[in-house]
């Protein structure tokens, strides 16, 4: 070392300060908004506070036995639980069927699969409200084109978002239309991704058949793939806000209420922020299990190459 | 031979429902934006417009708040990803190319941020906002959005592919490290950079839960809170201009898409991550 001591200590000095410089205000607004809000709505979760009320008592788990035991708290949670449960494996399948389907065109017509790739993914960029407000439309008791189709063939029209026993199904069938076209491209960089070779080597071993070298290759080669897309369309599934918030409200009498609709309801039209922070809790936890799986997913596909 | 053409043949037509059923609202919205309003409300089947309504258009952009809207969407849209750049490029450059003390606990608390979904902070952020009185503002629509989790996560994977010598040579050169932030790393992350940019300008252009929360000045609307104001107040018979709005609204995001899909469809894949 040359240079004095108290000199090497300011360019150390200088150093620290550098680091503070450069990750310090990342740091910061992270703790600010996203750490001190999660430990505040923690703690909320078990008080009675509102906004606007001067003070709140700490009444330990009512919020949560309120959600849990109550006839619309329960809804919420069933609701979320059968909207996942149906665009999971219909958004997953379906993402499969097209990427296999467009894949395989790829050898034959590459124009027309690109262009069909294009039109599946077109709902994942299109702004999600905006297309709700179509589907509105398309939904329409009298106008919509789905019950004037179905009033030519002579069907009964129905009343797709204000028919209790309907209204989940069909916002479960806009997740799904809405989420295929991600799943499919995911699903299509697995496939890019598995060597020629393996399909030949299957071949000499008699697996030659459209079902047999499904079974034998792509499907175990997809494994990873698939393991991812399940999980980000289950977490995008269980976020389901937008659909509720712009065709049903979460009605016809809460038959479409979900989680995060339920927390902005209860949080932020009847200001009960209390109740409102223990239901985002209890969508926090869904989320987080949900999440871990990911990211040891994410880790796993990593060591595989 | 037929049994593969048979298959081919069979595959192709589903592949077409399937998307027939995918563009269904898309062509239903541009249907009833060119209608003229009787053909609108006719009880048959026509998916073809009769001649092409552009007043519908012209009622969505002179009539009603779209335009507002539009440039709401803009303002807070530029304003979170010029700011989510200005925090998390400095911060990523340091996490992977400098060894200082709290280098694990700052990378530790990017992963853990991952985890936190946007809506599990709103009501705490809604109480402070509310007690600074900034709600029904731009900031309140931006500041949230400020830290990325994922942003860093993003840059900071690609700064450690970059070789230290790069910047060793920088430092030899008389830069100062945030002159090396700006001017040598962060136009080499450019990938990086449109990738992030793409995912972060869908999400807000589209993101309707915060601004549903934190404004109620409809001046203040982002498109998509703007369209619901729209069609709240319509009675029902505006229904050609407000799929016009619709149209508007989702135009930009769809054509730039269109334009530049491979960057676009890698953006939105890679936010998969962030789930």
């Amino acid at each position: 070392m040359k240079g004095h001591p108290a000199r090497a200590l300011t360019i150390a000095h200088c150093e620290a300060l550098t680091d503070l410089w450069l990750a310090g205000p990342a740091t910061l607004v992270m703790v600010l908004f996203i750490f001190l809000p999660v430990a505040v709505v923690a703690v909320l979760s078990f008080t009675d506070y509102q906004f606007g009320a001067p003070g709140f008592s700490w009444i330990g788990l009512e919020n949560y036995s309120k959600l849990f035991g109550s006839t619309l708290g329960r809804r919420a949670i069933v609701n979320t639980l059968i909207y996942v449960a149906i665009v999971i494996p219909l958004s997953v399948g379906l993402g499969l069927a097209v990427a296999l389907g467009l894949h395989r065109m790829m050898a034959w017509a590459p124009w027309l699969s690109q262009t069909l790739r294009t039109l599946y993914f077109l709902p994942v960029a299109a702004t999600l409200v905006a297309m709700s407000v179509a589907w509105q439309m398309v939904l329409h008791p009298s106008l919509g084109i789905v019950n004037q189709t179905l009033a030519a063939l002579g069907a009964t029209p129905r009343d797709w978002l204000s028919d209790r026993g309907l209204v989940l199904y069909t916002l479960a069938t806009i997740g799904i239309w809405q989420t295929v076209g991600y799943n499919m491209v995911l699903f299509l960089a697995g496939l890019v991704a598995i060597p020629p070779e393996l399909y030949d080597a299957a071949e000499v071993d008699g697996a030659g058949g459209g079902w047999s070298r499904f079974w034998t290759v792509t499907w175990p080669m997809l494994g990873p793939t698939t393991l991812f897309v399940l999980v980000v369309t289950a977490t995008n599934a269980f976020r389901v806000f937008e659909t509720v918030a712009t065709l049903t409200r979460g009605g016809p009498a809460f038959a479409s209420d979900t989680l995060v609709y339920a927390l902005y309801r209860e949080g932020f039209v009847y200001f009960k922020a209390g109740y409102a922070s223990a239901i985002t809790m209890v969508f926090f936890a869904f989320l987080l299990v949900l999440t871990l799986a990911q990211f040891r997913i994410v880790e796993r596909r990593v060591h595989y190459r | 031979m037929i049994r593969s053409l048979f298959g081919r043949m069979l595959s192709t037509l589903l592949l077409f429902a399937g998307a027939a059923a995918i563009l269904l609202p898309f062509a239903w919205m541009l249907s009833l934006a060119f209608k003229p309003r009787d053909e609108i409300f006719s009880p048959e089947i026509r998916l073809l417009p009769s001649r092409l309504e552009w007043g519908n258009f012209v009622v969505a952009l002179t009539e009603t708040d779209v335009p507002l809207f539009l440039w709401n969407g803009f303002v807070v849209v530029a304003g979170i990803l010029a700011f989510q750049i200005l925090f998390a490029v400095p911060c990523s450059y340091a996490l992977a190319q400098r060894r200082f003390k709290g280098r694990t606990l700052v990378f530790g608390l990017v992963l853990a941020a991952l985890l936190v979904p946007f809506h599990v902070t709103a009501i705490p952020i809604f109480l402070g906002f509310a007690k600074a009185g900034i709600l029904n503002s731009y900031g309140a629509l931006i500041l949230p959005f400020v830290p990325t989790a994922f942003g860093i996560f993003l840059f900071r994977q690609f700064f450690s592919q970059l070789p230290a010598d790069l910047f060793d040579a920088a430092r030899v050169d008389g830069l100062s490290e945030t002159a090396i932030v700006w001017r040598i790393a962060f136009p080499l992350a450019m990938p990086a950079a449109t990738a992030f940019a793409i995912f972060s300008v869908t999400a807000h252009w589209n993101d309707l839960f915060w601004p549903l929360i934190a404004t109620t000045d409809p001046h203040l609307a982002t498109p998509p809170r703007g369209i619901l104001y729209f069609r709240d107040q319509e009675s029902g018979d505006d229904v050609g201009p407000l799929m016009a709005a619709a149209v508007i609204i989702t135009a930009p995001l769809v054509i730039a898409f269109l334009l530049a899909q491979r960057k676009f469809t890698q953006g939105l894949a890679a936010g998969g991550l962030k789930g």
